[in-house]
């Protein structure tokens, strides 16, 4: 009975999301605010993936609120699952063979993968969030293949605040010589060039080291605590 | 192509239709991350590929795993 109320409320809001997106058009045309984006993003950020200079210049105040929310609900967690009195670490089984030499060959690659995806953030897709993101699942990998590896707390921790420190001082920075928050103070270069788009690249490398880190911290409490 | 999103679409509402009806949690856990790795694929053909990417690392593989953490430290069927 409770299931089915359940799946009947969910085609009721499914209903109401889809009338009212349907007059919608998809697609086209674009807002004024996206228009001008694209038409001026590359020239004045000196990034060549748009969205990488909304997320981290137009917007790039959002973005830390973003790193901020994310920051909080991992040291939560964290309180949380250390209050509750942290318990021994079960006998787990372990690898088998197979299983613990993929891991150990396929972790660096995830590794390289996800510091290419935030170190070419404005070039290429991707960024810091989603760089950050691979390369916790990269350590995910290695907590399920080899149960035995941990990594270090302490540098965890160490990368988690070196990377949010290092955002607000480049904000700081933009404050004092720009004269507003997160100014691009740094000289643009041409596009589509690795040293380009002043401190676009520098803030997604802060913003990659913390989410990984921080996202790994989360799964390593969580892993500790079962 | 648009028989391909069309196929990924209706695999996407079975995936979602079953992990709301699976009584092994872990299965339910796996059907939810199907949805979420197809909705990755459609944001690419969608052109957002940072969307997809973001959508595939943390959907699909963060989320799936801590919800498997969280159910081996509970039951693992619903009554």
């Amino acid at each position: 009975m409770r299931r089915i109320i359940s799946i009947l409320l969910l085609v009721i809001v499914a209903l109401g999301i889809s009338l009212s997106l349907a007059k919608i058009p998809f697609g086209t045309p674009k807002t004024k605010v996206g228009r001008y984006y694209i038409n001026k993003g590359i020239k004045e950020t000196g990034a060549a993936n748009i969205v990488t200079s909304v997320v981290v210049n137009y917007r790039g105040f959002d973005t830390l609120g973003e790193v901020t929310v994310l920051f909080i609900a991992a040291i939560g967690l964290g309180a949380v699952l250390t209050a509750s009195g942290r318990e021994k670490m079960r006998k787990t089984e372990p690898a088998s063979m197979v299983l613990y030499t993929g891991c150990r060959l396929l972790f660096p690659l995830i590794i390289i993968f996800g510091t290419y995806i935030f170190i070419h953030g404005h070039l290429t897709p991707g960024g810091g969030f989603q760089g950050g993101a691979i390369i916790a699942s990269g350590f995910l990998l290695i907590y399920l293949g080899c149960r035995e590896r941990r990594i270090s707390r302490l540098a965890s921790n160490l990368a988690e605040s070196l990377g949010g420190l290092l955002f607000v001082v480049i904000g700081l920075f933009g404050l004092v010589s720009g004269g507003y928050f997160l100014s691009n103070f740094l000289p643009k270069g041409t596009a589509n060039e690795l040293f380009s788009a002043g401190i676009i690249p520098i803030i997604y490398i802060a913003i990659g080291f913390k989410v990984g880190s921080e996202l790994t911290g989360i799964i390593d409490n969580l892993i500790e605590e079962s | 192509m648009i028989f391909i999103v069309s196929f990924l679409v209706v695999l996407m509402l079975v995936g979602a239709f079953a992990a709301s009806i699976f009584k092994d949690l872990i299965s339910a856990v796996i059907a939810a991350a199907l949805v979420s790795l197809i909705a990755s694929i459609l944001f690419y053909f969608l052109q957002a590929p940072d969307v997809a990417m973001a959508e595939a690392s943390i959907g699909a593989a963060l989320t799936a795993a801590i919800f498997i953490i969280a159910i081996t430290r509970t039951k693992r069927h619903e009554e």
